[in-house]
């Protein structure tokens, strides 16, 4: 480093244009209006089912994805909104899918949970813990035999990390030393068990070793921190090193789903994790930075509400599949 | 001579398990996406010898050697199906897709569907299967009825040399998880197989030997024993039509209604566990049809017995049909409706 005061810039800062600081803060705020929205439509009857809201969450979800292009590949969660916007999803088709319309990204046949967009590369959230695991090493097998440059991260929460998918997965990898990386989101809680009444190690991270791949653990709050872990693992992996297993630590405000009452942590847990909002600490980074001032945080969070009524418009303008084509697309040829 | 020849040129000898190999090797050499995944399939040639020596042909990085992990390599081959391979793994035995039932059930079945069209799995899995071997209950199963009872999915079960190799090669060519159900006693059987490239279509019936009295509706060795019993009838009359079913998901009904309107008479024989299983759906294909008015006498089902498969040969021999059974039930029929 030339500038000896350049050590204490945060990695973004040193590593990411104005322009892509500006639109990884306008994703975290898009993915935390689309789900305070998708929340107030559920509260309001407009969608069924269930969802899961990683609110909270969005930095590691930005920051993960800093790294990648349209032709990386993504396997998501149960909670995979955030993931989902931070490829680059519309989040017009995103509504659509929760409003179970045609015009989803799944025709109406997914919602929430399965919402996917191949064109760029999220090969889809997963109603499955640990599901998508081993379908992201298969990914990075395709981009290693196809000589593609690619890389695959596959998301998954700490709850993952006791499924045999999840094993089986490092050890696949590790041996065929693919082009993946592993991305835990450590929101301290499988549900409503803790790591500490579910996991034998101390940290996901420390799985790494029995895996011969390196295990960082980094703040998921931070999205700097969570970016700068993301780019060594995924240079790593498209040099040919091999998978790397990634832990951020980080919290989702709301409860696990729907029916969730909160019993399992206490109120002051969960303000502590609120003053930590991921959010207010990117708006902050790029304002002491002068990458941003007060006036234009406000202009990206109108820009990203306004994105966010027009998707609701449109979604709910839509029609909605019709009954004969309930099996439609089981097969390729239509139904059997 | 083989139905898929041309003048029979070139027609052999091949055994099932050859048969087999010459299909995924004539796809390997057309299309660099192919690749095999499986335990013990490189240099050991596969528990069964049906990869035998295709790494030596096609290297290891497109025979690949699994860790034993079912689960993993499973989510692995759909995967890697997801974005533009044309993976096919083996099981060792049927038996240990109960460990990657998730991959096969939630995962693979279901991508399509769930994102609505918007991507193909086009993965083939290969399940040695079936009892006779003396390996007992955990290596025995026919479990082809659970995997067919899942929209999604496809399940063949070839019951010829000829037959393995065509409905590999259309598996190898289709968008959808093709489910391939491998009798294990089937893989040294020999028989005529034409050279090159062909296709037995997913989803048809054939007949196998044409009757006038009774239709045996089997799949995988049961056609064997069925058309043994059939013969063993001949001599006293009986004209007995067997059909191969050789999928069982999309179930071919138009060959099995034209032949029950023909015979009036029904026997399902099939390996797996009796109850719910391929000979329910069957019988009540043909029960909600109009074929029904065409019979004559009750549907018969002879499946396996309702246990596990045991051990001793005396006891293994008992929990599946027999050409016996076959006979017995056959005779039932016909003598019922003299």
């Amino acid at each position: 480093m030339a500038d000896p005061s350049a050590r204490n810039v945060p990695f973004a800062l040193r590593n990411y244009s104005a322009e892509r600081l500006r639109d990884a803060l306008r994703k975290m705020l898009l993915i935390r209006k689309f789900e305070e929205r998708a929340e107030d439509s559920y509260m309001r009857g407009l969608t069924h089912g269930t969802m899961h809201l990683s609110i909270g969450q969005e930095a590691s979800a930005v920051g993960a994805c800093m790294p990648l292009g349209d032709d990386d590949k993504i396997t998501s969660t149960h909670r995979g909104h955030g993931h989902c916007i931070a490829k680059g999803a519309d989040v017009a088709r995103m509504f659509a899918e929760f409003f179970g319309k045609e015009t989803g990204y799944c025709r109406g046949r997914g919602g929430s949970m399965h919402i996917a967009d191949i064109s760029k590369g999220n090969l889809g959230a997963n109603g499955i813990v640990a599901g998508g695991i081993p379908i992201a090493v298969g990914a990075a097998l395709s981009a290693k035999r196809l000589g593609t440059g690619t890389v695959a991260v596959s998301f998954f929460g700490d709850g993952a990390n006791n499924e045999g998918a999840f094993h089986e997965s490092l050890n696949i990898a590790a041996v065929w030393r693919l082009p993946v990386v592993f991305f835990c989101e450590n929101n301290q809680y499988g549900m409503s068990t803790s790591m500490a009444r579910s996991t034998a190690v101390k940290s996901v991270a420390d799985r790494a070793p029995g895996y011969a791949m390196p295990g960082t653990a980094v703040d998921g709050n931070d999205f700097s921190a969570v970016a700068e872990a993301m780019e060594r693992a995924v240079k790593r992996a498209r040099g040919g090193g091999g998978p790397s297993l990634i832990e951020a630590a980080t919290y989702r405000f709301r409860g696990h789903s729907r029916s969730d009452r909160n019993l399992y942590r206490t109120r002051q847990e969960i303000e502590q994790w609120m003053e930590r909002d991921p959010i207010s600490g990117m708006a902050e980074l790029l304002q002491s930075h002068g990458v941003i001032d007060g006036g234009e945080f406000d202009l990206i969070s109108a820009s990203a509400e306004e994105e966010i009524d027009a998707a609701i418009e449109f979604a709910n303008a839509s029609a909605p599949p019709k009954p004969s084509e309930v099996a439609r697309d089981v097969y390729a040829a239509g139904p059997a | 001579m083989n139905p898929h020849s041309e003048n029979g040129e070139g027609v052999r000898e091949v055994s099932f398990a050859e048969a087999i190999r010459e299909a995924m090797d004539i796809a390997m050499s057309e299309d660099e996406r192919v690749l095999l995944i499986g335990e013990d399939i490189g240099v050991y040639g596969g528990a069964f010898q049906v990869t035998g020596d295709l790494v030596h042909k096609h290297g290891a990085d497109r025979v690949v050697d699994a860790p034993i992990s079912e689960l993993g390599s499973a989510g692995v081959a759909v995967g890697a199906a997801l974005t533009g391979l044309r993976p096919v793994l083996e099981f060792q035995f049927s038996d240990f897709a109960a460990l990657a039932m998730e991959q096969i059930v939630n995962q693979a079945a279901k991508i399509r569907y769930m994102l609505g069209g918007a991507a193909s799995v086009p993965v083939v899995m290969r399940l040695p299967t079936g009892s006779g071997t003396g390996a007992a209950a955990q290596h025995s199963q026919s479990l082809e009825a659970w995997l067919g009872h899942v929209p999604g999915l496809k399940v063949v079960q070839p019951s010829t040399p000829a037959d393995a190799k065509g409905l590999m090669l259309a598996a190898l060519d289709d968008p959808d998880p093709v489910m391939i159900f491998e009798h294990k006693l089937l893989y040294k059987m020999k028989g005529d197989v034409a050279p090159g490239r062909y296709v037995t279509p997913i989803g048809k019936a054939a007949v196998r030997r044409e009757g006038r009295d009774l239709t045996i509706v089997a799949s995988a060795i049961m056609v064997h024993k069925a058309i043994e019993a059939a013969d063993a009838l001949a001599a006293s009359g009986a004209d007995i039509e067997v059909i191969d079913l050789r999928t069982i998901r999309p179930i071919d009904s138009e060959t099995v209604f034209e032949s029950v309107r023909k015979t009036s008479r029904l026997i399902c024989v099939y390996e797996g566990v009796k109850t719910l299983g391929i000979g329910a759906e069957i019988s009540a294909m043909v029960a909600e049809s109009d074929v029904f008015d065409y019979l004559d006498a009750p549907i018969i089902r002879l499946g396996g017995a309702e246990c596990p498969i045991p051990y001793s040969p005396v006891l293994e021999r008992a929990a599946v049909p027999q050409v016996d059974d076959i006979v017995d039930a056959a005779k039932g029929l016909l003598n019922g409706a003299a």
